[in-house]
């Protein structure tokens, strides 16, 4: 069991890696709700039966997995783009940041005082690693739709933090930032359609023309 | 029965309630589409408000006891406590009764349905600025003094500029916000000092801390700037007639009457924590308040802009209460008993003498410009005639600020003159009796400044055709008649008003014996109410005998004879800038009042202008220029905000990570 939910966590990790190394948005998409199923499916691995499980699980691989990534597929074929031409950051550079933070976080978490029964699992490596993650691409990206797919990711990150709580969470609490993930990405959405009709182009650093001077 | 009621009833959860309803009053209005309804239940929500408060806090004055609460928080800072001791009793019954006052006054001067866009949000923030200046005196928490303190500064600036289309009132709102925050930044530095000093969050009791630590002149001079600053003190003083002058009048009559008192309260109720204040801290205080009063009424008398010149009277009458609370102060350095319950009550009365007639005076101020469209006094001109309920009532609010028997100006003044001659015979403070001559000066200033307000606003012949309204005079009347009712009352029968002020200074200086005093010069004031009752009664008499004669014969009306000139026009008076030429010429390297004269050549003159610029001295030659340096020089700190979404999200991940890097 504790194999397994590792060895999902590394596939966590890698598609962290794939999200930094690609520029075409409909891969990104795919992998980040790829991540998503994969976390749904990770609090079955770590904690025991219960139908409160059941729900979550069912609910993060359908929000995560299906109705995120349809609207920003939509987002996508509507703005009609397909690939980041030139991010802040180029791809060798970004990955190569990635890997120095992943490293990082397996080091910093090594010197956290953790409780023994979470302290061979690697989640909290992994949750500081997706974290760090959605804020390189935060940074380095252009595009409005990879700063959704940052957000994500960023999100997921938090998320991984939070498995290790599953039990003692209400379902309230997680209800309530599901909500939050999805009123986010369709806020996004909107505003990405508002971009691209103002500004012809969904280049967020056009956005400072709207600075003060 | 009812008795039994109200004392089953806690009087601080009375007030509490007060001012809850008083603070949510503008809500109402907030989501009414039809405009009117919600102005005028603020206004009925507000009076009930104010009543219950005022009875409650007259009944906790005159036995002279502390009423408190607590409130749960769960903030990490100590408990919330509040607590309503004379002090704050005695600073609330202003609170109450103008904030009352001014929202109904409101419904004829600023009435919803012509003003739709901007009424909802001054009703609303203006029961807000009521609201957090009655919890600012209940608190006793430093972080809840701050938070209300804070809410209280921030409703006062968009009140300020409710008519925020007008360049000049943005601008007023901006220094006002200049001003009050630096006084913020030096009140937190005083706050944490005291937290240091005592250990909890909680203010601490009167008299329980010593003055003559290293660190506690720091802690004076934060205090003083920062309650200066919100009281307008001084050097501080240059938010004041901007912001005032362009505030809706009733809006100036509560910062005027009441916010600025804050300050004051700020400054008794720090002072009154230390049990051993040097000498030294009671002179500078009464120097600095000597100043502000002889400055601040001669830039009134420089002024031609009405709401400015009573800005600017303000100034003034803040500094007499500073005088008389550094007059106390330096009393309970030199262990002079009479001079602390001297000064200590006729600061307090006048606290309440100018929380009685300042609004008066700007809420008539409003009826004013409400008629004439103007602020500028030098095309006014015979209101009297048109309006002369109005011109009473405001005449009543002159010569009361002017400090002239028998109105409830002179009653103040006339306890810090008694101050300063009880030390004709000590030898220490003998100095004090220079102080006189210069409230005397500031008193004659006054006369002069409030005879050329009066005279060229309500007497003569309209010196320009008016855009002004017609209409609510009778909403805006009755709050005006209520103050002159009540400066007349206090003028009348001052002993009375000791007595609520007594009760204050008692506990302000609870180890001094002056219930004696208070008793004393109860008597003496008693004195003083029969020879007011006298001179009203002459006064009384006087006029009818004149508009007996009056009536008698027919009056006919003409115009001033001018020298045989032909051609005159309403124009052709003595002004406003021209009746105190002569005077401000004589201070005029201070005022810099700039009289543009033209050059006259010639028997028969081109057409030409003469102007009257008001000069901001200290904000013109001295801050605006600091203000310039200080923004070149942080520049650089404009290019971290730079528009780009990736960097702010970047300056997010930096702090993570640093934070991240010093937990390792």
């Amino acid at each position: 069991m504790i194999t397994l939910a590792d060895q999902l966590l590394v596939l966590v990790l890698l598609i962290n890696f794939i999200a930094l190394g690609t520029g075409r948005l409909i891969f990104a998409i795919r992998a980040v709700a790829v991540q998503g199923v994969i976390l749904g499916i990770l609090p079955g691995m770590i904690h025991s039966f219960s139908w409160h499980l059941v729900g979550i699980t069912v609910v993060i691989i359908i929000v995560k997995g299906f109705v995120i990534p349809h609207l920003l597929g939509r987002a996508v074929r509507s703005a009609e783009i397909k690939r980041e031409v030139e991010p802040f950051l180029g791809y060798v550079p970004t990955l190569l940041l990635g890997a120095i933070f992943t490293a990082f976080a397996f080091g910093f978490s090594g010197s956290l005082p953790m409780v023994p029964e979470h302290q061979n699992y690697m989640f909290v490596p992994a949750s500081i690693a997706t974290l760090m993650t959605g804020f390189l691409v935060l940074t380095t990206r252009r595009k409005a739709i990879f700063q959704v797919i940052g957000y994500l990711i960023l999100e997921n990150g938090i998320f991984i933090f939070g498995l290790l709580l599953a039990g003692a969470m209400p379902v309230m609490v997680e209800a309530g930032a599901l909500l939050d993930l999805l009123v986010g990405t369709f806020v996004m959405g909107i505003v990405i359609n508002q971009i691209s009709r103002e500004f012809s182009s969904l280049d967020t650093s056009l956005l400072t023309s709207l600075k003060e001077e | 029965m009812y008795s039994v009621l109200q004392d089953s009833v806690d009087p601080a959860l009375l007030v509490l309630d007060a001012t809850l309803v008083m603070g949510c009053a503008g809500i109402p209005g907030l989501f009414l589409k039809r405009p009117g309804p919600g102005q005028a239940v603020a206004a009925l929500c507000t009076t009930l408000a104010a009543l219950v408060g005022i009875a409650t806090a007259l009944k906790l004055l005159f036995s002279g006891t502390t009423a408190s609460c607590s409130l749960a928080w769960n903030l990490p800072f100590g408990s919330c406590e509040l607590a309503i001791d004379p002090l704050s009793a005695l600073f609330l019954i202003p609170v109450f009764l103008v904030t009352a006052a001014g929202s109904l006054f409101a419904v004829g001067y600023w009435p919803a349905v012509r003003n739709r866009r901007s009424e909802p949000g001054l009703t609303f923030f203006y029961g807000i600025l009521g609201a957090s200046m009655a919890l600012v005196l209940l608190a006793r928490n430093t972080l809840f003094f701050m938070m209300v303190w804070e809410v209280m500064a921030l409703s006062a600036y968009f009140l300020i500029v409710t008519e925020h289309e007008r360049e000049e009132v943005r601008r007023a709102g901006i220094i006002y916000l200049l001003a009050t925050h630096c006084g913020t930044a030096l009140l937190l530095l005083f706050f944490s000092l005291l937290a240091a000093r005592t250990g909890s969050f909680l203010l601490p009791a009167t008299g329980s801390l010593s003055a003559l630590t290293p660190l506690a002149p720091v802690m004076a001079v934060a205090a003083l700037i920062g309650f200066g600053a919100k009281a307008g003190l001084m050097p501080l003083h240059f938010w004041l007639p901007p912001a005032h002058a362009n505030a809706p009048s009733h809006v100036s009559a509560l910062m005027s009457g009441v916010m600025l008192k804050m300050g004051i309260y700020g400054i008794l109720r720090s002072a009154s924590f230390f049990y051993d204040i040097p000498l030294l801290w009671g002179t500078l205080l009464t120097i600095v308040g000597l100043t502000s009063a002889l400055l601040g009424i001669a830039f009134a008398l420089a002024q031609r802009d009405l709401k400015r010149l009573l800005a600017c009277s303000s100034i003034e009458n803040i500094g007499i209460i500073t005088i008389g609370t550094g007059v106390a102060l330096v009393g309970a350095a030199s262990q002079s008993t009479e001079l602390v319950y001297l000064g200590a009550a006729g600061a307090l009365l006048h606290v309440l003498n100018h929380s009685l007639f300042k609004p008066l005076l700007f809420l008539g101020s409003g009826v004013i410009i409400h008629a004439t469209g103007t602020r500028d006094m030098n095309l006014m001109g015979g209101l009297g005639k048109t309006m002369p309920r109005i011109g009473g009532l405001f005449l009543v609010g002159t010569v009361a600020i002017c400090g002239i028997p028998p109105l409830n100006g002179f009653v103040s003044e006339f306890l810090l003159y008694l101050g300063f001659f009880s030390q004709i015979q000590g030898d220490k403070l003998i100095y004090l009796m220079g102080a006189a001559p210069l409230l005397a000066l500031v008193g004659g200033l006054a006369v002069l400044t409030f005879t050329k307000l009066y005279s060229s606003v309500f007497l003569g012949t309209p010196r320009s055709l008016w855009s002004g309204h017609r209409g609510g005079e009778l909403p805006m009347g009755v709050p005006m008649a209520l103050f002159a009712l009540l400066c007349l009352l206090i003028g009348v029968v001052p002993q009375t008003a000791l007595s609520l002020v007594s009760s204050a200074v008692t506990a302000l200086f609870p180890r001094l014996p002056l219930s004696p005093l208070a008793v004393e010069y109860g008597a003496i004031l008693e004195k003083l109410s029969l020879a007011g009752v006298l001179l009203l009664t002459i006064v009384l008499v006087i006029t009818l005998l004149w508009r007996w004669r009056l009536g008698r014969e027919p009056v006919t009306a003409a115009p001033t004879w001018g020298c045989g000139y032909q051609r005159g026009t309403s124009r052709m008076q003595y002004g406003a800038t021209s009746f105190s030429e002569l005077a401000v010429s004589i201070g005029n390297g201070v005022l810099g009042q700039r009289i543009g004269r033209p050059l006259l050549t010639g028997l028969f003159p081109e057409r030409s202008e003469c102007s009257d610029l008001p000069s901001e001295t200290l904000l013109d030659r001295i801050i605006a220029p600091f203000l310039q340096a200080v923004g070149i020089a942080f520049a650089f700190l404009r290019r971290l905000q730079n528009g780009l979404m990736h960097i702010y999200v970047l300056y997010i991940f930096a702090t993570l990570f640093i934070l991240m890097l010093w937990a390792h």
